[in-house]
């Protein structure tokens, strides 16, 4: 019997993923569902020995089984997925989520076997001499984090999984936890052994109900959950869910919604790491970060310190989103170009327009023009830039983008998402909204631009978190390069 | 149509069952949002009482997450993107026709009951944006017949 490889990821779905695996098994072939692999233009998509087919609807199984209709060529040779380096992502696309044997039989536990028989202390190191960075956003190295919480003495500490990836143009954590879950499970798994934490929580989105599936399912089934380790070590892991707030993406704030309350940024210090979850140490990173760490440990930090450039370390699963003729995950070392990204892999706009903006890193990362595709994606180049790598999100643009109008979106979003605790983010967001109506409005446009300015200056210096101190970076990139579509009228 | 009273034991249970949990207040409405489709309002002092937390608590909670409805949604409920990548891929044209073909508004539900408009924002399916969400189901590079196909009269 033929064997085909249908993903089950929720992007796959929601162009048809499921009608096309029936219909495989209908014509009698042996359908294994699977993670993306990424080539979401080519969803929905078969695999057939490494062959790709695809996008292909129902009507198409009997003719690719009969005679190959609809082939695109082997997966090997398909140039977006050729040159990319898949290290995190090996597993996705490739195997059956829910299935830990075929998890083990490719790898599989070794990272944590491997970090089981070193110190705690010698894990710590290997993660530090990896060069790893938090793969949220905020970059901070993970070593030093992990550190922290180590020397932090208390009996309970506590490993939490930033699962809420809410950034507009980002959904690595998403493939990830779809496609190979049981690595989030062992990464965190490593992450309490080196700081001693015997307990884990996942904080997941309520957007990403199928991921909330194969976590449950391989929770469960992970044999290195609730039993005893090597050495007397134990972890288990719960999974928690979010309700709708952007905000919870922000650490404190996630803290805090998973201690059941409101999700209020909190003052720092204390950090997380010193007093997190429930006033107990705590590490907390995102789904990459902990990902990544299985990987470093089974291949040792030097492999994964020999990709990137500078201080930005290892590979990242880049995104290409919005108007892209060829969307989908990009696993890339670090320096990488986003020209690259957008027109080597993504192939320009999906509307054959010219690339206007792009803004990298979420609703709270700038809009880069044209003039800045060049500039490589690397933590460092990106700040000297004005802009933020954050989760590694690309949203394209085409001409037809007005950017006040983006501009008013970050302050509106920010004004819907603030959790109310700092004026500056509170206030200020909605201010923001009401500035820009009345510079577009042609209304006292150079004293309304010095009130514009003061008030990003407020929310940049003045607010408690990120939400509110970054929301100024896409408005400000916008006023430095856009500056004309805040003439009265630009947007008609 | 379950009754009140019925829903007040499954409120109790919902609770009970959070008991052991560390800090589950938000485990607790969370499942109880997901059994209603809303917050019932009697979910408040129940809610309290078996947590053992104040009735503010419980309303601050629930009011600040916008998942937590405070009313039953329509028939179908669809949820659709306004980030900024389902923007960049069109999703304003999406809405303008969404709402003159439903004659109802995002952000409200139909006098019929009969749907739901919310906005979103992310589902993670921005390479093939617009995404909308319709009675759970992610769909991507959505057009407005698609979605108004799917509600039910």
């Amino acid at each position: 019997m033929t064997t085909v490889l249908i993903a089950k990821d929720s992007g796959a779905k929601s162009v048809g993923a499921d009608a096309v695996a029936a219909a495989f098994e209908a014509a009698g072939a042996d359908v294994i569902r699977t993670g993306s692999r990424g080539l979401y233009w080519l969803e929905p998509m078969a695999e057939i020995d490494g062959v790709v087919y695809g996008p292909l609807t129902p009507e198409d199984a009997t003719g690719v089984l009969a005679d190959g209709a609809k082939r695109i060529g082997p997966l090997a040779d398909i140039p977006e997925f050729a040159r990319q380096t898949r290290m995190l992502f090996k597993r996705v696309g490739a195997m059956d989520p829910t299935d830990i044997k075929a998890y083990r039989a490719s790898g599989g536990e070794a990272g944590l076997n491997a970090a089981l028989a070193m110190t705690p202390d010698a894990v710590i190191q290997a993660i530090a001499d990896s060069g790893l960075r938090g793969r949220g956003g905020a970059g901070f190295p993970t070593g030093i984090k992990w550190r922290t919480v180590a020397d932090t003495p208390d009996q309970q500490k506590y490993i939490v999984c930033n699962a809420d990836e809410g950034d507009s143009g980002t959904f690595a954590d998403r493939m990830l936890m779809e496609g190979d879950p049981f690595l989030l499970l062992e990464g965190m798994a490593i992450a309490g052994y080196a700081v001693g934490a015997a307990k884990g929580f996942i904080y997941l989105r309520s957007e990403y109900p199928d991921a909330a599936e194969t976590l449950t399912n391989a929770i469960a089934n992970a044999p290195f959950l609730d039993n005893e380790l090597a050495g007397g070590f134990r972890f288990s892991i719960e999974l928690r869910m979010g309700a709708g707030a952007y905000i919870c993406g922000e650490e404190t704030a996630l803290l805090e919604s998973l201690e059941g309350k409101r999700g209020l940024s909190r003052a720092k210090p204390p950090l997380p790491a010193h007093a997190g979850a429930f006033g107990q140490p705590t590490v907390v990173n995102n789904v990459l970060t902990l990902a990544a760490a299985p990987i470093i440990l089974a291949e040792g930090a030097a492999a994964h310190h020999a990709f990137g450039t500078g201080r930005s370390r290892g590979t990242m699963p880049f995104q290409l989103a919005g108007n892209i003729k060829q969307g989908g995950l990009v696993e890339a070392p670090f320096g990488i170009t986003l020209r690259e990204l957008i027109e080597d892999f993504g192939g320009g706009t999906r509307s054959g327009r010219p690339v206007r903006a792009v803004q990298v890193g979420g609703p709270l990362g700038a809009y880069f023009p044209e003039s800045l595709l060049d500039t490589p994606m690397d933590y460092e180049a990106f700040a000297a830039a004005g802009g933020m790598l954050g989760h590694g999100g690309v949203v394209v643009f085409d001409d037809t983008v007005n950017l006040a109008a983006q501009a008013r979106f970050a302050f509106a979003f920010c004004a819907h998402e603030s959790c109310g605790k700092c004026t500056p983010c509170r206030i200020g967001a909605q201010r923001g909204v009401e500035v820009v109506d009345k510079i577009t409005a042609g209304d006292n446009v150079d004293a309304n631009f010095t009130v514009l300015g003061d008030l990003l200056e407020v929310m940049r210096d003045g607010s408690l978190c990120a939400l509110g101190g970054l929301t100024p970076t896409p408005v400000e990139s916008a006023l430095k390069w856009f500056k004309q579509d805040f003439d009265k009228g630009a947007s008609q | 149509m379950i009754k009140s009273a019925d829903n007040s034991d499954i409120i109790h249970a919902i609770a009970r069952d959070c008991l052991g949990l560390d800090g589950p207040l938000m485990e607790a409405l969370v499942r109880i949002n997901q059994r209603f489709g809303y917050v019932p309002k009697e979910a408040q002092a129940i809610v309290a009482e078996v947590l053992n937390v104040s009735q503010a608590d419980v309303a601050g909670v629930t009011g600040f997450y916008s998942d937590f409805r405070s009313a039953p949604p329509g028939r179908t409920i669809v949820q659709l993107c306004r980030a900024e990548a389902c923007q960049a891929a069109g999703v304003a044209s999406v809405v303008t026709e969404v709402e003159a073909a439903l004659g109802c508004a995002f952000g409200e539900t139909r006098g019929d009951g009969a749907v739901t408009l919310e906005d979103a924002y992310c589902f993670g399916n921005c390479a093939l944006a617009p995404a909308a969400m319709v009675d759970g189901q992610l769909i991507g590079r959505v057009e407005a017949k698609t979605i108004t196909a799917l509600v039910k009269p």
